[in-house]
């Protein structure tokens, strides 16, 4: 009797079988959601696909969602299912279950492959899109495993100190400001420094996060698709303020973008003067307000720091189109 | 006669027991005595640790009684050493209230959408800045303030007396410098709250607060915090000294 029940879940002789009627549900529900996911909800996923590093992390997210929502789906059915059929009832059997429920070697041998085939398909995804180019969209350091194909690219310098962000433009003459504005259609190389603690640059939209370290040029690439507002957020906690370290930023149209640069070259000229020279990293004084920041290297345009790419003067890639 | 029983029995009431001579207490009685003495314990850490977290300086009411489309003036200033309290080392802002006491708060309730008439008066000394980028005045209305009665648009830090302090909102995106006084002064102010016959600088400019309510963060960005790593510590990172909060209300 006791072998009868153990085998009942399974489809035992005569009575359903409960196997084959898992395995269609599982499939028929899995074949809807799947796709219904993707096309639906799959295009709204964050962060968005502002740039390719977004969209890059947009895909993998919906990729493994694609991946997770079957076996999430199966999970529940089972457990659905189980409690209809197989529920303790009055005058029923005894339950089912423990060493009783072991020795399925179909099912263990089943269980085991999907499991491993599941994992290790997530870790190869992962890692193949962490290496791929705008894959992962974080900072890739100082020395990147990979380089923009595009000709030309904007650098952006990102200056972390607490608590708050500013933006270096060395193409326009070094100017430094509270606001983060970025091109359209354009590749963009955010150099990620601090002046002081260890800050976290994280522009959302863009897909972009690099942790700003003094004394360290993290470089982030990304190229931007679409027009919109920025959110920028520190990601490492710095001190007291760090939950007010945030600003906002704006992808713009070429032309708006150049406007701006030229106009604020021109505008903080006073200021760009007393700055230091253009360095990707700078060397901050520890004795408090005594410190000014010191340039570490002072060649902006060296090929090693643009990976072989060229930067983008005022005349060239962000010069109008329209 | 057999052996006698332990005393007290394992199995006695949780009740104090009168021996010979002296009191003996029972098992039970002496785990309700230790979980009361826990419990007074924890009560008092919590309460301390809630009064301690629960302590603020004093918010200045700017915006009670203001009328619509009314400036509001705020008088502030800056001391090298504030010179009493549990840090009397310190720099320090301070506020002036509306009967004209000099009030150690760095927190204001500020109507929204309002004019903010600032003065700041500045008794610290100053220095180069780390990022001079600082220097500059944006973000009041006209983007300029007036150092003396001057209007100025940038400090070069490097030059003079450099920058003692900065009043800057970071999320309204306003940053104003103020010009250091010359530390070698005779009548260079020791200890707050300074009067005007001190060496001082006087800083003016003005600026809207935000339609949106709320609670704005500001700040001096010169790393003043003197003996603390990068100065940002200290003073830097309490309220009260060199940094605190617009409550914005309606």
């Amino acid at each position: 009797m006791s072998d009868q029940q153990a085998t009942a879940p399974r489809g035992s002789a005569g009575g359903p079988n409960h196997g084959a009627r898992l395995a269609v549900a599982w499939l028929v529900i899995s074949a809807i959601a799947d796709p219904l996911f993707w096309f639906a909800a799959g295009p709204h996923m964050p962060p968005g696909d502002m740039t390719s590093s977004a969209s890059g992390a947009q895909f993998d997210f919906n990729v493994l969602m694609m991946a997770a929502l079957p076996v999430t789906l199966g999970v529940w059915l089972y457990f659905g299912y189980a409690i209809v059929n197989w529920r303790a009832s009055k005058g029923g059997s005894d339950l089912i279950g423990g060493p009783k429920a072991r020795g399925n070697m179909k099912i263990q041998t089943a269980w085991i492959a999907s499991t491993t085939i599941v994992v290790l398909s997530a870790f190869v995804f992962g890692t193949v899109e962490l290496i791929v180019p705008a894959g992962a969209g974080g900072g890739e350091g100082p020395q990147p495993i990979w380089t923009p194909t595009s000709k030309t690219v904007l650098p952006i310098q990102v200056i972390g100190q607490q608590w708050k962000f500013t933006y270096r433009y060395p193409t326009y003459g070094g100017f430094e400001t509270d606001t983060l504005m970025v091109p359209n259609n354009t590749t963009i190389a955010f150099h990620v420094t601090s002046l002081d603690v260890i800050h976290d640059f994280w522009a959302y939209q863009l897909g972009v996060k690099a942790d700003a370290n003094p004394q360290q040029d993290n470089v982030a690439f990304t190229t931007t698709h679409a027009l919109g507002k920025v959110t920028v957020r520190c990601d490492e906690l710095c001190g007291i303020w760090h939950g007010a370290m945030f600003n906002y930023g704006h992808v713009v149209s070429k032309s708006t973008f150049q406007q701006w640069a030229s106009s604020n070259e021109t505008r903080l000229a006073a200021v760009t003067k007393l700055l230091p020279p253009f360095s990707w990293t700078y060397t901050a004084s520890a004795n408090g307000a005594d410190g000014v920041y010191y340039p570490d290297n002072v060649d902006p345009y060296s090929k090693i720091q643009l990976y072989g790419a060229q930067p983008v003067s005022v005349a060239q890639a962000v010069k109008p189109t329209s | 006669m057999g052996v006698a029983p332990p005393w007290p029995p394992r199995d006695e009431p949780s009740e104090t027991v009168r021996g010979k001579g002296r009191y003996v207490v029972g098992r039970s009685a002496r785990l309700g005595i230790f979980s009361s003495l826990l419990a007074v314990a924890v009560g008092l850490v919590v309460f301390v640790s809630m009064a301690f977290l629960r302590t603020e300086p004093p918010t200045l009411d700017f915006a009670s009684g203001h009328g619509s489309g009314q400036a509001v003036d705020l008088h502030l200033q800056t001391v090298g050493a504030i010179g009493f309290g549990t840090h009397p080392g310190w720099v320090s802002y301070l506020t002036q209230a509306l009967d004209g006491k000099w009030v150690h708060t760095t927190l204001w309730d500020l109507p929204a959408d309002t004019r903010i008439n600032v003065t700041i008066d500045q008794y610290d000394s100053g220095s180069p800045l780390r990022n001079p980028q600082i220097g500059a005045v944006y973000g009041t209305l006209g983007n300029t303030a007036t150092l003396n009665g001057k209007p100025i648009s940038v400090i070069d830090a490097t030059k003079g007396n450099g920058v003692g302090h900065t009043f800057s909102i970071p999320t309204l995106g306003i940053n104003v410098p103020l010009y250091g006084v010359n530390g070698n002064a005779k009548n260079f102010c020791n200890s707050a709250p300074c009067t005007l016959s001190e060496a001082h600088n006087t800083v003016k400019f003005s600026f809207m607060t935000p339609k949106k309510t709320g609670q704005y963060a500001w700040q001096c960005f010169v790393p003043c915090g003197g003996g603390y790593l990068y100065g940002n510590s200290g003073p830097m990172q309490t309220i009260s000294f060199m940094d605190g909060f617009l409550k914005v209300v309606s």
